[in-house]
């Protein structure tokens, strides 16, 4: 075959996106995966760094203890291989009495939803001019809450299928938190959407990035490296970024910031609002009867819901790919580059802060965690989409 | 490609709307449900009304089918006995779908402006979510409200009756 021909072949436009899609998919899936995993193990060692233990720290890197002195190589990372390979290889024990389909068929609904949702996550700005975003969704943001919703289908039937008491609870339980917060989750970022004025993630983050971050009360328009050296123009982008509008809109970005935040904690079980799997109650709640790789579909499940849940938020609150001083990928393949780093640097940001919120909140109780829901965020994202109508009208820029 | 996508789609959406009304298991009605809703969906999607597609996801296969799943499994329903074909009831079903069909041809066939398929959005807009908001509070403003009052009422009306003690 001619270079010439296949170069011609693989710029035909429709061609072009095929393989940039998939290209763009498998890279971006399998970077997840990776953090997944690192995630994994940083919650072992966060959580033994909070309680004063060491924490896995035997497993090395096979083949690289020549010699055999120190048994402690690269603090334990190979435990990040071990685990998985533990839990593929161990028994897939399935009990008497389950629903043979059903039990078969929740784990894989619990991982297939934040998979889903990374298509419409912009991971990046743009590499080569190629968008660094898999499906540019005219309502991402939708699409996000739609598969999310979706999500609690897995564990209802988790619990259902396994026909024994304590994981019918559990997903019972599951399923009453996942609907009553997805409404205060759904509620609290219509702010976001009347003062971006879209709900595409894309536009969404080039707003921040002219505007500023939407969690910041004001932003230095137009700052770049060049006026570092020069004060004056330092000075002068900081005031052009302050606005009363602005300040006044920092009051509803934040109530709306922080009850999507803990919204996004209950959506995806995390402590403390772990409820449908709490230890002391429900023994493992809904996945109590599953061993070897179908626990695990739960548990990575949970952890690829944390990541895609961070990932919505870092795209929402805190400009996604965006950093002050770095310009965006239409500067070069190398500003490209540390964008898409630039956006994995916040969600694992984001991921530790989940990780650390989980070894020091203690658990809350169920009627608490409904309380909250119902009549603390509710009413208040409610209210807070009023407060930022009433600044947006009556505050001009 | 869309029109592939919206064959297959249909397709789909027709057998798992078949297994709700064949399955026996009242789970495995309430999930082929569900994957209907997910079909139309995307139908929806390939007929450029993404933002219908995305609010049928949202609210019947992400909202009313899980408490429709929840009750089920409350009431802890077991698998029906089969059940022998009701030849009368089954007789009035396939004529009442067959009128309904010939009614439909019918009236694609009646205007020819029918048959051919015209964009979702009309020119000027940008996306559909800007058509529908402009479509409501501009062209139906008043009804919109009205009926936003009916489902209030209605909501504080669900509040009173489910109160313990009613004086």
């Amino acid at each position: 075959m001619d270079l010439d021909l296949i170069l011609y072949f693989l710029n035909i436009p429709w061609v072009f996106l095929l393989w940039t899609t998939f290209l763009k998919s498998f890279i971006f899936l399998n970077l997840t995966i990776i953090v997944v995993s690192v995630t994994v193990f940083a919650e072992r060692k966060v959580s033994a760094f909070i309680q004063d233990r060491v924490g896995p720290n035997r497993v090395g890197i096979p083949f690289t203890l020549i010699g055999g002195k120190k048994d402690s190589f690269f603090f334990g990372l190979g435990q990040m291989v071990a685990d998985p390979i533990k839990l593929l290889t161990k028994e897939n024990f399935v009990p008497g009495g389950v629903n043979k389909f059903y039990f078969w068929l929740a784990p894989k609904l619990v991982m297939i939803p934040p998979i889903l949702v990374l298509a419409v996550l912009p991971f990046g700005s743009t590499l080569f001019g190629v968008e660094m975003t898999i499906a540019n969704l005219n309502i991402g943001v939708l699409y996000i809450f739609a598969i999310a919703s979706l999500s609690v289908y897995g564990i209802t039937l988790a619990g259902w299928a396994s026909n024994s008491k304590f994981p019918f609870l559990g997903g019972i339980r599951s399923s009453s938190q996942m609907i009553s917060y997805e409404l205060s989750m759904g509620l609290s970022i219509i702010p976001v959407f009347m003062i971006c004025g879209s709900l595409n993630l894309n536009e969404i983050i080039d707003w921040q990035v002219v505007n500023g971050w939407l969690v910041s009360p004001f932003w230095p328009k137009g700052f770049s490296v060049g006026s570092l050296l020069h004060p004056a123009d330092a000075l002068h982008a900081f005031v052009a970024g302050v606005s009363l509008q602005r300040l006044l809109l920092w009051i509803p970005l934040l109530i709306s910031f922080v009850i999507f935040l803990v919204s996004i904690f209950a959506e995806t079980n995390r402590l403390p609002f772990d409820l449908p799997e709490a230890e002391q109650e429900l023994v493992g709640g809904y996945h109590t009867e599953y061993a070897s790789m179908n626990f695990a579909l739960f548990f990575l499940g949970e952890y690829a819901a944390m990541f895609a849940g961070s990932g919505a938020i870092v795209s929402l609150f805190l400009g996604g790919w965006s950093c002050p001083l770095i310009p965006d990928g239409s500067h070069g393949w190398f500003w490209g580059l540390v964008n898409i780093g630039v956006f994995f640097v916040k969600v694992s940001l984001l991921l530790l802060f989940m990780i650390w919120v989980r070894w020091t909140l203690p658990r809350f109780r169920y009627d608490q965690l409904m309380k909250l829901g119902w009549l603390g965020f509710f009413p208040i994202a409610l209210f807070n989409i009023f407060l930022t109508a009433v600044i947006l009208a009556l505050v001009r820029n | 490609m869309l029109l592939t996508a919206f064959w297959f789609f249909a397709s789909l959406m027709i057998l798992f709307g078949l297994s709700v009304v064949l399955l026996r298991n009242p789970v495995s009605c309430a999930m082929s449900l569900v994957m209907c809703f997910i079909s139309l969906a995307a139908l929806f999607v390939t007929l450029d009304a993404t933002f219908i597609g995305i609010i049928q996801v949202l609210v019947y296969a992400g909202a009313v089918m899980v408490l429709f799943l929840f009750i089920i499994m409350l009431l802890d329903l077991r698998t029906e006995k089969s059940r022998r074909l009701n030849f009368g009831a089954t007789l009035g079903g396939t004529l009442v779908v067959a009128a309904f069909l010939s009614i439909l041809v019918q009236v694609i066939n009646a205007d020819p402006a029918l048959s051919k398929a015209l964009p979702a959005l009309p020119p000027g807009m940008p996306t559909d979510v800007k058509m529908i908001g402009f479509t409501l509070f501009h062209s139906f403003g008043l009804p919109f409200e009205v009926v936003g009052v009916l489902l209030l009422s209605a909501t504080v009306g669900v509040i009173v009756l489910s109160r313990k003690s009613l004086r």
